[in-house]
C-alpha cells in the first residue's frame, strides 16, 4: 500500500518543511519565495503525468491553471463563495473541460498532439479575452472585502499558502500512487509503444482520457488559490505560453517520469529564475541561461538530474521515486 | 587624546545626522522596458525632479525632523506579475514607507492588491481607471482625474464645431481605455452625436488595417480612442497611411508625449485629453508655480514636461504636504492628512474622495484638451484648445 | 470599392506574408520531421536585421532582403550544428525541446540587447488608393516579395540538383543515401533555407508596424496554422494556404469584432488537425 513506500514519507517530510520554515519568525519573504516553488512543483508534477508517464507532450498545460484561476476567482468574487469550495469546484469544472478537449485531441499522436494542445491554449485565451462575464481583456479584480471571511488580508495569505502546500503534497502523492498502480503500468505501456499496448489489451483511449482529465484537476485548484492570493486575473497572465513551456523545462531538468524529478526540477528552476531576475547584472540573461541548461540536458542528459543520480546510485531508484 | 576627541566629534555628528535626517523610502516600479516605457519614463522623471528638489532643500520637514527622500525602484517590464513580486519585495525587504504606483491602470490595479494587503499608503498617478477605488480600499490616493472625464472635453469641444458629426470609437481593450470609452459613448449619444462605429482591439495589436477598413466603411468623420503610446502612435500612423478622411482625431495618452513628433505629418491635428499642460496657469497654494516646474524640468531633461511628469511631481508634492501636516511618517496619520487634503498646486486642484465605496478617487482635478498645431515657424507644438477659458490657441477643425 | 472587397484585398496581402513565414517551417518539418520552435524568434531576428541594415545603410529596405537572407542562411547553419543535428531521428520531444531551448536563448539575448521596447523601420512606400480605400505600399511590396520568393523556392526545389536532393531526402532518407546523397549536408542546407525564409518574412514585416524580439511569436502561431492547413513538405502549398488564411480573416472581419479572429483561427487549427490528417492539400509524414 502507499504507506509502505518510503518515498511517501519523504513527500510528507518535504511538505512539513514547507509549512514550518516560513512560520518560524513569521518570515513572509520566505513564504513568498516558497509559494512560487510550490506552484512550480504542482505544475511540473501534473505535467509529468502526461509527458513522463504517458509520453504525450502537452505544450498547453497552463490552460488548466489559468481556467482554474478564472473559475475560482469568479466564484469567490462575483458569487461570494467560500475559497476552498470555489477551488474544488474549479478543479472539477476544469477537469471536465479537459475531458472535452481530450475527446477532440487525444486521438492525435506525437507532434500533432503537442501542436493541438497549443491550439487549445490559444483558443481558450482568445475566448476568455472576448468573454464579458469574465472581464474580457481587462480581467477580474478581487474585492478587498473577500479577505474578510478568512480573517483579513494577512491571515488569508497564510491560509492560502497552506492550502497550496497541501495541493503540492497531493500532486506528488498522486504521481506516486499512479506510478505504482496497474493504471500506471498501462500508461507506461502506452508511452513505450501505444499500438503494441492496445494489442496487449490496454484500453488506450480510456486511459488517455482519464489521465488527461486527472492532470488538469490539481493545477486548476492551485490556479484558483493562487489567483485569489494575487487578487486579480487577466488573459495575458492566466494563459502565459512561456509558463507552459517552463513547466516542460522544469520537468526535463529534474528528470521526467519520476515523482522527485518534477519536484527537483521545479525547485531548481524557480530558484534559478528568482536569483537571475533580481540580480542586476544577470536579469536579462535568465532566458539564455535557462535555454542553455535545457539544451545541455536534452543533448547530454535526457534523464535529467535524477537520471544522473539513478545511474550513480542504482539503489536510490527504490527509495527516491 | 586628540584622536579620541576627533573620534567623539565624528561620532557626535554621525549620531546627530542620524537623528536629524532620517531617510524615508518611497517604493515604485518603472516600466523601463516593454510597451509602456515611453510614458512610464516621463512619470519617473516627475518623481525624480521632486525628490532632487526636496532633498536639495534639506528634505521633508515634519514634526521637528528632516526626512531625506530615497527611492527603491525596479523595472517592472510593463508586466503585471513582475509588479506584484516587486511591490511585495519593496514592502517586505526594502521596507518602503510609502509607495507610488507604476504607470498605467492595469499595473496600478495589480500593485494596489499588494499595497492594500500590507496596509501601506500608495499614491497613484498615470492611472485613471476608477474601478480600483471601488473595491473597498483604505490607503489608495489617486492623482489623475478619473477615466470618465477624458473624452468629455473632446466631445464638448466637438459640439461647438460640428453638432452633427459621425463618431467612431476605436480603443484598446484594456481597463483604462474601456473605462474612458464606455461613459464617453453614453455622453456622445446624450449630446446628440451619431456613434456609427465602436470596437475594441486587443492590447498589443500592431496591425490596424482590418479595423481601419471598417472605420472607412462606417463613413465616420471623427475618431476617438486609442490606449497608450505604442498602439496610439501606430494607429495614428496607419490612419494617416490609409488616408482616412477624418475631421477630428482624438487619441488617449500617446499624443501628449514629446516623442509624438516622430510621426511627422501624421502627428499634426491630433488631439489629446490632458491632465495638465504647461500652459495651464493655476495659482499654486503650495509648491512651485507651473512656469517654475516646467523650467526646472526642461533644464534637467532637455524636453518639456508631459502630463505624466506633472502627475509624478504632483504625487511627491501632495505626499510631502501630507507628511508635513501629519507631523511625521506614521501611516495612519498621513492617511488622515491625505483624506483631508484640498489644495491647489501647479497641477490643479487635488482632493480625494473619502466615501467608502470610492475611497481615494480624485474628486477635484479637471482636464483640458490639447492639439498639435504648427507654430509660426512651421514647427509642431502642442496647444491647449479647450476649455475656452484657459486656451492658448484656437481649435483647428477640420484637421484635413 | 466596397468595404468587404477592401478587407479581402488587405487580407490577401497580409496572407501572402503569413504564407512566406510558414514556408520555412513547412520545409524543415517536411524534410527532417523536426518542428522548429525557433521559428518565431528567427522571424523577429529578421525584423532586427532589417532594422540594423536600414539604420546603417539607409537604402530601400527591399534591396536589403538579399543580405538578410544571407545572414539567415548563416544563422541556420549555426543552429543546425549546435542543436538540431544531434536530435534528428530521436524522439519528437527531444527535437521540440532542443529547438525550444535555442529559442529561449535567442529571445534572452535579444531582450538583453534590444529590451522589449518597440522598434520601427521608418520607410513608407506610396500606396494605391481605390475609392475611399488605400492599400499601403509597404503591404503591397511585402506581398509581392513573398510571392517572388516562393516562386524562387519552387524553382530551386524542382530545377536544381540541390533542390532535388532535398526533396529526395524528404521522401525517403535511406533511399537517398543509397543513391549517394549525403543526407547530413542536405539536412543542414534545408534547415538553413528554412531559417532564411523565416528571417526574410520578418524583414518584410518590419516596415509594417513596431516590433520587439517577441513579435515573432504571433507569426509562429500563424505559421503552425498555415502549415497544418497546407500539409507538410509542400512549401508552395504553404503560400497558398497563407493567402487563404488571410482571405478568411479579411472576409470575416467586416462582420464581427476583430478580437474574435484568434478564436476562429485556433478553433480552425484544432479542427483541421483532428479532421484532416493529410492537411487540406498535401501529404504529411508518418506521425
Amino acid at each position: 500500500m502507499i504507506l509502505r513506500r518510503p518515498f511517501f514519507w519523504i513527500i510528507l517530510l518535504i511538505a512539513a518543511g514547507f509549512v514550518y520554515a516560513p512560520l518560524r519568525g513569521n518570515n513572509v519573504s520566505l513564504r513568498e519565495d516558497l509559494i512560487l516553488i510550490a506552484i512550480a512543483i504542482v505544475l511540473a508534477s501534473n505535467l509529468n503525468l502526461m509527458i513522463g508517464y504517458t509520453g504525450y507532450v502537452n505544450f498547453g498545460h497552463i490552460v488548466f491553471y489559468g481556467l482554474g484561476g478564472y473559475v475560482g476567482l469568479y466564484l469567490t468574487t462575483v458569487r461570494g463563495w467560500n475559497l476552498v469550495l470555489s477551488a474544488l469546484v474549479a478543479g472539477v469544472v476544469v477537469s471536465f473541460c479537459a475531458f472535452l478537449f481530450g475527446l477532440a485531441i487525444l486521438r492525435l499522436r506525437g507532434a500533432y498532439f503537442a501542436l493541438a494542445s497549443i491550439g487549445i491554449l490559444q483558443a481558450v485565451q482568445a475566448f476568455v479575452s472576448n468573454f464579458d462575464p469574465w472581464g474580457r481583456s481587462t480581467g477580474m479584480y478581487l474585492s478587498f472585502e473577500s479577505y474578510r471571511p478568512l480573517g483579513g488580508a494577512r491571515h488569508a495569505l497564510w491560509i492560502t499558502y497552506f492550502l497550496i502546500i497541501a495541493v503540492m503534497a497531493l500532486s506528488m502523492v498522486l504521481s506516486l500512487i499512479i506510478k505504482n498502480s496497474k493504471f500506471g503500468l498501462g500508461l507506461f505501456a502506452i508511452r513505450e509503444d501505444e499500438d503494441a499496448a492496445v494489442v496487449l489489451g490496454v484500453n488506450a483511449t480510456l486511459y488517455k482520457a482519464i489521465i488527461y482529465s486527472v492532470s488538469a484537476f490539481l493545477p486548476a485548484v492551485a490556479g484558483a488559490l493562487m489567483f485569489f492570493k494575487n487578487g486579480m486575473i487577466d488573459p495575458s497572465i492566466a494563459f502565459e505560453y512561456m509558463l507552459s513551456l517552463e513547466g516542460i523545462v522544469m520537468l526535463m531538468l529534474g528528470g521526467q517520469g519520476s515523482v522527485i524529478g518534477a519536484a527537483l526540477g521545479g525547485t531548481l528552476y524557480e530558484k534559478l529564475r528568482s536569483y537571475l531576475l533580481t540580480s542586476p547584472v544577470l536579469s536579462n540573461f535568465h532566458l539564455v541561461i535557462a535555454g542553455g541548461l535545457l539544451l545541455l540536458v536534452v543533448l547530454f542528459a535526457p534523464g535529467g538530474l535524477i537520471g544522473w543520480v539513478y545511474r550513480w546510485v542504482p539503489r536510490s531508484r527504490q527509495v527516491i521515486e | 587624546m586628540k584622536q579620541l576627541t576627533l573620534l567623539a566629534i565624528v561620532l557626535f555628528f554621525l549620531v546627530l545626522s542620524g537623528f536629524a535626517q532620517q531617510p524615508i523610502t518611497i517604493g515604485f516600479t518603472v516600466s523601463k522596458t516593454g510597451a509602456l516605457n515611453v510614458d512610464s519614463l516621463e512619470q519617473y522623471r516627475g518623481f525624480e525632479l521632486w525628490r532632487d528638489q526636496v532633498n536639495a532643500g534639506g528634505g521633508i520637514k515634519a514634526g521637528g525632523k528632516s526626512y531625506k527622500v530615497q527611492f527603491a525602484s525596479y523595472d517592472d517590464e510593463s508586466n503585471s506579475k513582475r509588479v506584484q513580486q516587486l511591490y511585495s519585495r519593496m514592502i517586505l525587504e526594502d521596507k518602503a514607507d510609502f509607495l507610488f504606483s507604476p504607470y498605467s491602470s492595469p499595473l496600478t490595479a495589480t500593485a494596489s492588491v499588494v499595497t492594500e494587503q500590507y496596509e501601506r499608503i500608495m499614491l497613484t498617478t498615470g492611472a485613471a481607471e476608477p474601478k480600483t477605488y471601488t473595491l473597498g480600499n483604505q490607503y489608495l490616493f489617486q492623482m489623475f482625474a478619473p477615466a470618465p472625464e477624458y473624452l468629455k472635453v473632446a466631445l464638448d469641444a466637438l459640439k461647438t464645431k460640428d453638432p452633427k458629426a459621425t463618431v467612431a470609437l476605436v480603443f484598446e481593450d484594456s481597463s483604462f481605455s474601456v473605462a474612458v470609452v464606455t461613459p464617453a459613448k453614453a455622453y456622445a449619444q446624450q449630446l446628440g452625436f451619431n456613434v456609427v462605429f465602436s470596437e475594441a482591439y486587443a492590447p498589443n495589436t500592431t496591425d490596424f488595417s482590418a479595423i481601419i477598413d471598417k472605420v472607412i466603411a462606417s463613413k465616420a468623420t471623427v475618431l476617438l480612442g486609442g490606449g497608450h503610446y505604442a498602439d496610439g502612435s501606430t494607429l495614428a500612423r496607419q490612419l494617416y497611411g490609409h488616408k482616412v478622411p477624418l475631421k477630428m482625431l482624438t487619441l488617449l495618452v500617446a499624443p501628449d508625449s514629446s516623442q509624438w513628433t516622430e510621426l511627422g505629418d501624421a502627428a499634426l491635428g491630433v488631439m489629446v485629453p490632458s491632465q495638465w499642460e504647461p500652459q495651464s496657469a493655476f495659482k499654486a497654494q503650495y509648491g512651485p508655480s507651473g512656469a517654475d516646474f516646467a523650467k526646472a524640468y526642461t533644464a534637467k531633461y532637455n524636453a518639456p514636461p508631459s502630463y505624466e511628469s506633472a502627475g509624478g511631481y504632483g504625487c511627491g508634492l501632495i505626499l510631502q504636504r501630507a507628511i508635513e501636516q501629519a507631523g511625521g511618517i506614521d501611516s495612519a496619520k498621513v492617511a488622515q492628512a491625505l483624506n483631508a487634503t484640498d489644495v491647489t498646486t501647479f497641477y490643479g486642484r487635488t482632493k480625494f474622495s473619502t466615501a467608502a465605496n470610492e475611497h481615494g478617487l480624485q474628486a477635484g482635478h479637471s482636464m483640458v484638451l490639447a492639439q498639435w498645431q504648427k507654430d509660426k515657424s512651421g514647427k509642431p507644438v502642442k496647444e491647449v484648445v479647450w476649455p475656452l477659458a484657459g486656451k492658448s490657441a484656437s481649435l483647428i477643425y477640420p484637421i484635413h | 470599392m466596397s468595404g468587404i472587397l477592401a478587407s479581402m484585398i488587405d487580407g490577401v496581402l497580409v496572407g501572402a506574408v503569413y504564407g512566406l513565414a510558414a514556408m520555412g517551417l513547412s520545409l524543415i518539418w517536411g524534410v527532417m520531421d523536426v518542428i522548429n520552435l525557433t521559428h518565431g524568434s528567427m522571424i523577429a531576428l529578421g525584423m532586427f536585421c532589417m532594422y540594423l541594415l536600414f539604420g546603417a545603410l539607409g537604402i530601400n529596405p527591399y534591396g536589403l532582403l538579399l543580405p538578410t537572407m544571407g545572414a539567415g542562411l548563416l544563422l541556420g547553419f549555426v543552429i543546425y550544428w549546435l542543436a538540431v543535428h544531434w536530435v534528428v531521428g530521436r524522439s519528437m520531444l527531444m527535437s521540440l525541446l532542443s529547438t525550444f531551448a535555442v529559442n529561449m536563448m535567442v529571445i534572452g539575448i535579444g531582450t538583453a540587447v534590444w529590451s522589449t521596447s518597440p522598434y520601427n523601420v521608418n520607410f513608407v512606400l506610396p500606396g494605391i488608393t481605390i475609392g475611399a480605400y488605400t492599400f499601403t505600399g509597404n503591404h503591397i511590396a511585402a506581398a509581392i516579395s513573398a510571392v517572388v520568393i516562393a516562386l524562387a523556392l519552387q524553382f530551386f526545389l524542382y530545377r536544381t540538383r540541390t533542390g532535388k536532393a532535398i526533396r529526395a531526402v524528404a521522401d525517403n532518407r535511406e533511399a537517398a543515401e543509397l543513391m549517394g546523397i549525403s543526407s547530413t549536408a542536405v539536412l543542414s542546407i534545408a534547415f538553413a533555407i528554412g531559417i532564411a525564409l523565416a528571417c526574410i518574412s520578418g524583414a518584410l514585416v518590419s516596415t509594417l508596424f513596431p516590433f520587439t524580439i517577441l513579435s515573432g511569436a504571433g507569426y509562429q502561431l500563424k505559421s503552425f496554422v498555415v502549415t497544418i492547413l497546407a500539409g507538410l513538405g509542400k512549401p508552395f502549398g504553404a503560400l497558398v494556404a497563407g493567402v487563404l488564411l488571410g482571405l478568411l480573416e479579411g472576409v470575416v472581419t467586416p462582420f464581427i469584432a476583430v478580437s474574435w479572429i484568434p478564436l476562429i483561427e485556433f478553433g480552425l487549427f484544432v479542427v483541421v488537425l483532428v479532421a484532416f490528417p493529410q492537411g487540406i492539400f498535401g501529404k504529411r509524414a508518418a506521425a
